[in-house]
């Protein structure tokens, strides 16, 4: 039973990196209807941004809100140069511009900042704390509380502000939104920042537990797709909930389903993402589209 | 393409000319491929992109040690010439690089490959086409046990299984009642070091009461699943044979779980820098035992140390090389006896010579090596190096402790 | 013969490429020959996904993955088995092929984006599966295989026309992948100028309008998928016997996308799409890794930052320049530059016509 709680105090613990890269997931979903495969890579990428202005001296308080600036900055910067010229091309194009945007920013990250995993600085203690007999450090709680302070903002901005519904009416009815004199444009370029942002903290938050490196999100960014998937796809809630069923799942069973073990914990992962698409591919939170003709 | 042509009409036109002056019986003067009056081309393959990238930096400090020996009156008068190639540690990608290396780059011989699959991949290509493949970056037991089939085919830092049977002495003798646990990588490397741990505990074997492994491709933090079934099956000793990726989250999380057992750490994954990154994220690094075989250049007992300096020297010609990582100190050492082999050759050098003074007449004392463990070869014994010291980690830094451990002989 | 009279030159275009690739070795060295026949087996898969992708519109990410089914198949059966490797070929394809029906079904309820999502996570997840039936797929360590040798006849024949001693392995397997790859092209040039390539068109095009003008949608694209998944199992196959080797390594993710991305820029829905896509997807890693620094003009700083950074970096910078400006690949900016050539060689008096210009897909 011990035991047990600890499979599921881990999985909650992991669980909150996968939720904090899904609601970068979801936010960018919600912008324009598309993953963006580049999202781990462009939060790792913040991350080290980061390590350098503390690298320098830069006190963390400071560094922290600093890198969101910089990583919202950047975020515009990439819709604007990059994403808007193929707006409205298909899904294909998109898709591939996004993989290569990641093959970009990994390779940049690898160049400048070599492959050595480095430490991260965290806000929250190494120490374990005691659940029920299970333990825990309070950066893993951290983690999961910093997600669930990002996803009630994501949900205060996207539903009780003008700026998240002209957001989501650029999404969703472009045309319509332009008659109404909604910038659509400059609403994606929002979307994407705010996608940067909130995947620069899942970055900051997951790299004193993952160790940063270029390849740091590159296992990271599955398990996140299963938990928007899982969670569904449109919602913020979903995201979060998503991940950390998944976390628990992989955990659960990679220790305890005869044949799963350990080294198949990306199959469990894959298996979500399935069984998920197959039965209910809303996902848990998501509605269901309407596609008209 | 063009340039290829002409460098094979070279070199065959060279052959054609050295061969009618007679390379004689007495082989004092004879050249081959790859060898031109004031140069000698040497080739590797090795991961400079992907997820291994990190130990791409071995071949820019191996070059580095060329470039220091270049600059030093080169090999008998020859500049060493090291193509370095990437691949990505994919071996599809290595097998058509290295026949590039040889048929159109036209290497001497192929040096320090690195990795288990990928030099396994065209470990048979290179013996057939008599090409010497040595010193080879890994550890794996297969590249010195089957020398007999692959005669051209030479591994240099200690096996991986003979490094865990070390452990396995350590632990019979310090540990006798010990319940181990092993948390090992799902592939060529951990499941090596695995084997022999299991074959050096011999009929003790049934101290393991669990193992779990898992793959590269999982989240690192994803282990602490792992840690805790190895912790709840009432193991106190703990086995990590994992690359640092995951070696240093796994020390973390032992310390997060409030469990303080005795461990070992692969030698890999040992460097201090590592160490350090792991304390620096809550690990209690309580009673970690580990091996080396090579000067670490963070360690302040090695500060005035004569080979210390010539290797901070050395790697000041590579301007991408951070001088306290590990993997770097080894590509220097394993450049200095691919230059000592050279220069053993003489004027005889033909691949043949080579590879017979390498795998059968090594007898090196290397200064990048911790004092006491040699470089050797006879005709009985293909691995170069079989010794290290068993050290501990106290007060922020690896301590040696007795003397140096010799596994000449047991891994056949 | 009606189409000949219609556009001869393109045929004629046709056939000096066939000749090129016939006489190529003979006149390259033998790992020259072995770098084209690498070419030829992208080729090959990415025929087979731009039937996918091209032709009925649907997105696979997990290429790789079907590869590798079709490669450890042939290297099981002549391994395990000691099946001649000649006949395990079109078994892999086949059951690549049946496979690739089995995972078509699924895929019909998935939007575009799920469904790139979903081949993106096989792809991530088969080296994984792959090392778990260790006694069946040698786990980690893999599969060896021998170079295959060429029969005896091919051998003299070669030897007579070139007048070297021998044929090697590396040769022969080229020639072998080139009858294969002449093969697969005709057969999805077949397709593609039938009732099959119309219908997925139309799929493509408008799904919704397709099927009510009575295409069976769901019949076209799983037919797709089983196609797409043959010829990427019979490259996969290839690619076993031309590397000698297979492993969980030789099939990451990044395989997935690079004969994605190679399938894009060759040109979607076109025949000679995928040899461009081909030659592209196996030469950009080799110039951009080591032209270079082949290149003593450029100074040794630069070389150093682009050795590091490069291949990556540019790749990516690449793919984002093409898919910006030109999004319909080669193909397209061949047959835009053509036309606009057309346009003003034909002079003004069929400038505004309205004449459109030939159309790539009915080479």
């Amino acid at each position: 039973m011990q035991e047990f709680l600890q499979q599921v105090v881990s999985g909650l613990a992991t669980g909150g990196i996968f939720a904090s890269l899904a609601l970068a997931l979801v936010l960018i979903y919600n912008a324009m209807g598309l993953v963006n495969f580049a999202q781990g890579e462009m939060a790792m990428f913040a991350t080290f941004l980061a390590l350098v202005l503390i690298d320098h001296g830069v006190s963390y308080w400071i560094a922290f809100p600093l890198t969101l600036a910089i990583a919202f900055a950047g975020g515009v910067v990439i819709q604007r140069v990059v994403i808007r010229p193929v707006e409205r091309a298909p899904v294909l194009t998109l898709v591939i511009v996004t993989l290569g945007l990641a093959t970009l920013v990994n390779g940049m990250a690898g160049f400048l900042f070599g492959y050595v995993p480095r430490s991260f600085p965290s806000p929250f203690s190494a120490q374990t704390v005691n659940i029920l007999g299970a333990l825990a450090s309070y950066q893993d709680l951290g983690v999961i509380a910093v997600s669930g302070v990002v996803l009630v903002l994501i949900y205060l901005l996207l539903q009780r502000t003008t700026l998240g519904l002209a957001l989501r009416a650029a999404s969703h009815h472009p045309e319509a939104s332009r008659l109404l004199g909604i910038r659509v444009s400059w609403m994606l370029a929002l979307g994407w920042g705010l996608a940067s942002a909130v995947g620069a903290v899942s970055g900051m938050m997951a790299a004193p537990i993952l160790l940063l490196q270029p390849n740091m999100m590159q296992t990271v960014i599955i398990y996140a797709f299963a938990a928007a998937v899982l969670g569904g796809i449109e919602s913020p809630l979903g995201a979060v909930v998503g991940g950390l069923i998944v976390g628990v799942t992989v955990n659960l069973a990679g220790a305890y389903v005869p044949g799963v073990g350990g080294d198949l914990q990306l199959a469990v992962a894959f298996a979500i993402i399935i069984a998920v698409l197959v039965l209910k591919p809303n996902g848990l939170f998501g509605r269901a589209a309407v596609r008209r003709v | 393409m063009a340039g290829s042509a002409s460098r094979v009409a070279a070199a065959a036109a060279f052959m054609v000319i050295v061969a009618a002056c007679g390379s004689s019986s007495s082989g004092t003067v004879a050249t081959d491929t790859g060898i031109t009056g004031d140069s000698i081309l040497l080739g590797n393959t090795i991961a400079q992109s992907g997820p291994a990238a990190a130990y791409g930096t071995i071949g820019n400090a191996e070059n580095a040690y060329f470039t220091y020996v270049n600059n030093n009156g080169g090999v008998n008068g020859r500049k060493i010439k090291f193509t370095i190639l990437d691949d990505g540690y994919n071996p599809a990608q290595t097998v058509p690089l290295t026949k590039q290396l040889v048929e159109q780059n036209q290497v001497f011989a192929m040096f320090s490959g690195l990795g288990t699959q990928t030099q396994t991949s065209v470990r048979d290509y290179l013996n057939a086409q008599k090409v010497p493949q040595l010193f080879v970056a890994t550890g794996a037991t297969t590249f010195g046990k089957d020398y007999q089939q692959n005669q051209w085919t030479l591994g240099w830092q200690p096996p991986y299984q003979g490094e865990a049977r070390i452990y396995a002495k350590d632990v019979i003798t310090n540990h006798p009642n010990a319940k181990i646990g092993v948390l090992y990588q799902n592939d060529d490397y951990g499941q090596d070091y695995l084997k022999g741990l299991t074959d050096g505990l011999g009929s003790n074997a049934s101290m393991i009461v669990d193992k779990e492994s898992y793959d590269v491709t999982a989240a690192s933090s994803s282990i602490a699943s792992q840690l805790s079934k190895l912790k709840a099956a009432g193991a106190d000793t703990l086995f990590i044979f994992a690359t640092p990726g995951f070696s240093i989250p796994a020390l973390v999380i032992v310390t997060k779980l409030g469990w303080a057992p005795t461990i070992y750490l692969n030698s890999v994954s040992g460097p201090a820098v590592y160490m350090l990154i792991a304390k620096k994220s809550g690990a209690a690094l309580k009673n970690v035992t580990s091996v080396g075989y090579i000067k670490d250049p963070t360690d302040p007992q090695w500060a005035n140390d004569a080979g210390m300096q010539l290797y901070k020297q050395v790697i000041a010609n590579c301007s991408t090389c951070n001088a306290n990582d590990g993997f770097n100190i080894y590509g220097v050492a394993v450049a200095y006896t691919m230059v000592d082999v050279l220069r053993q050759a003489g004027s005889n050098l033909t691949r043949a010579n080579i590879i017979a003074i390498a795998s059968s007449k090594l007898n090196e004392t290397n200064p990048f090596l911790l004092p006491g463990i040699t470089v050797t070869t006879s005709n009985t014994d293909h691995f170069p190096i079989m010794q290290e010291q068993v050290e501990t980690w106290s007060n922020d830094a690896w301590h040696l402790q007795g003397s140096i451990i010799s596994e000449r002989g047991t891994l056949g | 013969m009606r189409f000949l009279r219609q556009a001869p030159a393109r045929y004629a275009l046709v056939l000096i490429v066939i000749v090129f690739f016939v006489g190529l070795p003979t006149v390259v060295t033998s790992f020259q020959s072995s770098e084209w026949t690498q070419v030829l087996i992208f080729a090959i898969v990415i025929m087979g996904l731009n039937i996918l992708v091209g032709y009925s519109g649907q997105i696979s990410l997990g290429h790789g993955a079907l590869m590798a089914l079709g490669a450890y198949t042939t290297a099981i059966l002549v391994h395990r088995y000691s099946l001649d490797y000649l006949a395990t070929i079109p078994i892999a394809g086949l059951l690549t092929g049946i496979v690739g029906f089995f995972l078509g079904i699924p895929a019909l309820r998935l939007s575009a984006l799920y469904l790139a999502l979903a081949t993106f996570a096989l792809a991530v997840v088969t080296p994984s599966l792959i090392k778990r039936p260790e006694q069946l797929t040698g786990g980690v360590r893999g599969i060896e295989l021998l170079p295959p040798q060429p029969p005896q006849f091919v051998n003299d024949a070669f030897t007579a026309v070139t007048g070297t001693a021998s044929m090697t392995s590396d040769q022969w397997l080229y020639y072998l992948c080139l009858a294969i790859a002449l093969a697969l092209f005709w057969l999805a040039w077949n397709l593609v100028r039938h009732r099959p390539g119309r219908a997925l068109r139309a799929i493509r095009d408008g799904e919704v309008a397709a099927a009510a003008f009575g295409v069976n949608v769901a019949g076209y694209k799983t037919l797709a998928f089983a196609v797409s998944a043959f010829y990427a199992g019979i490259a996969g196959s290839l690619y076993g016997l031309s590397i000698g080797y297979v492993s969980p390594d030789t099939f990451p993710v990044s395989l997935s996308f690079q004969v994605l991305v190679g399938a894009v820029i060759g040109g979607l829905a076109s025949i000679p799409g995928p040899l461009l896509g081909g030659i592209f997807t196996f030469w950009l890693p080799i110039v951009s890794n080591q032209f270079v620094g082949s290149q003593d003009w450029i100074p040794a700083q630069v070389v150093s930052v682009f050795k590091n950074a490069g291949p990556a970096v540019s790749y990516g910078v690449l793919l984002i320049l093409i898919m910006i400006f030109a999004p319909r690949g080669l193909v397209g900016l061949i047959v835009s530059g053509y036309a606009w050539l057309q346009g003003r060689v034909r002079g003004a008096a069929e400038r505004g016509t309205g004449h459109a210009p030939p159309d790539a897909q009915t080479v």
